[in-house]
């Protein structure tokens, strides 16, 4: 090879190497924590219900059906995108939808499920945030896949699409129902 | 653009929020050392010691409440990876997945200093082709 190509070589290198990293940040979000947590059980926790401070709901309450645990909170701007889509899409799930208010006002939240509507099958509350550090959270949305026998089997981190519900979550919650059948 | 939201507001209720009751300068210079080795994950180019974001101030009180607990540092860091993984820490572990970010500087080295010795060698046998002639390539070379 002519040696004057070298430096257009090395150019070309540098050129698809970034290259690479456009095109791999458009389909994987860098910012995203990859949750060690996937495949575990998931953290034990009782937390109060938003609604009524007084009950709490917890992890030994939700055993034995998969449900969809979605970080959120009134101060979340991207989770007022995310809203209409579980308001639309929820419950085509199938399973239980549980709202996780994640270091919020409690009238904040109330207000905000009462402007926008609530798809929540049931809201708990974690103001002082130590279950989301259990969890791994990061911020809000996020949200948690979690199957009957308590392992969280899935995370998504930023607002759910209607993609994200067809392509990730559907085919893992009907091998969920498969293999509890 | 959240952060520099946050650090805005840091300045005023940085100061007034986050007070850690430490016993003596000894327990403070271990948190912060500590907590300049963690990562914050909402403003992921801060350390969990200089974060404004309020995850950050959760964590490090969390922190905290372990040193109190007498929980060694690298217990807390095991607590902290098993729920936020290697992302957390400054100074990633050496292992299987990160063998390339640990030694991937020096592969680029050594490929440099190939090209480098491929270089000059060849250079060296044109001019010993060529001895008295200039080569026309360097004229190329006069900068």
């Amino acid at each position: 090879m002519n040696a004057r190509l070298l430096p257009l070589a090395g150019f070309l290198l540098i050129a698809a190497l970034l290259g690479f990293g456009i095109w791999w940040s458009s389909s994987h979000d860098p910012r995203a924590v990859p949750s060690p947590l996937i495949d575990k059980p998931a953290p034990t926790f009782a937390l109060p219900l938003l609604a009524d401070p007084d009950k709490t709901l917890g992890s030994a309450d939700l055993a034995g059906q998969p449900y969809l645990l979605n970080v959120f909170a009134s101060w979340c701007f991207a989770c007022r995108d995310e809203h209409p889509i579980l308001m639309r899409e929820g419950k085509r799930l199938g399973i239980k939808l549980v709202g996780f208010n994640y270091k919020d006002e409690p009238d904040d939240a109330q207000r905000w499920l009462a402007q926008y509507g609530d798809p929540y099958d049931v809201v708990i509350a974690d103001h002082p945030g130590k279950v989301a550090i259990d969890f791994g959270v990061t911020g809000a949305p996020e949200t948690f896949l979690v199957d009957g026998s308590g392992v969280i089997r899935y995370k998504y981190i930023s607002p759910i699409t209607p993609e994200v519900i067809d392509k990730e979550l559907l085919p893992r919650i009907a091998a969920m129902k498969g293999a509890a059948r | 653009m959240v952060c520099a939201l946050l650090l805005a507001l840091a300045t005023t209720a940085f100061a007034a929020v986050d007070p850690l009751p430490f016993k003596d300068r000894a327990e403070e210079l271990r948190f912060q050392t500590l907590t300049k080795q963690l990562r914050c994950l909402v403003c992921q180019n801060e350390s969990l010691n200089d974060s404004a974001a309020p995850l950050a101030a959760d964590l490090r009180r969390d922190v905290f409440e372990q040193m109190r607990a007498g929980k060694s540092d690298d217990e807390i860091k095991t607590w902290l990876t098993a729920r936020y993984s290697d992302f957390v820490l400054y100074d990633p572990p050496l292992r299987g997945g990160t063998w390339l970010l640990w030694f991937g500087p020096l592969l680029v080295l050594l490929g440099g200093a190939a090209a480098v010795f491929i270089n000059v060698r060849r250079r060296a046998q044109a001019a010993a082709a060529t001895p008295l002639a200039r080569a026309p390539n360097d004229t190329e070379d006069d900068w």
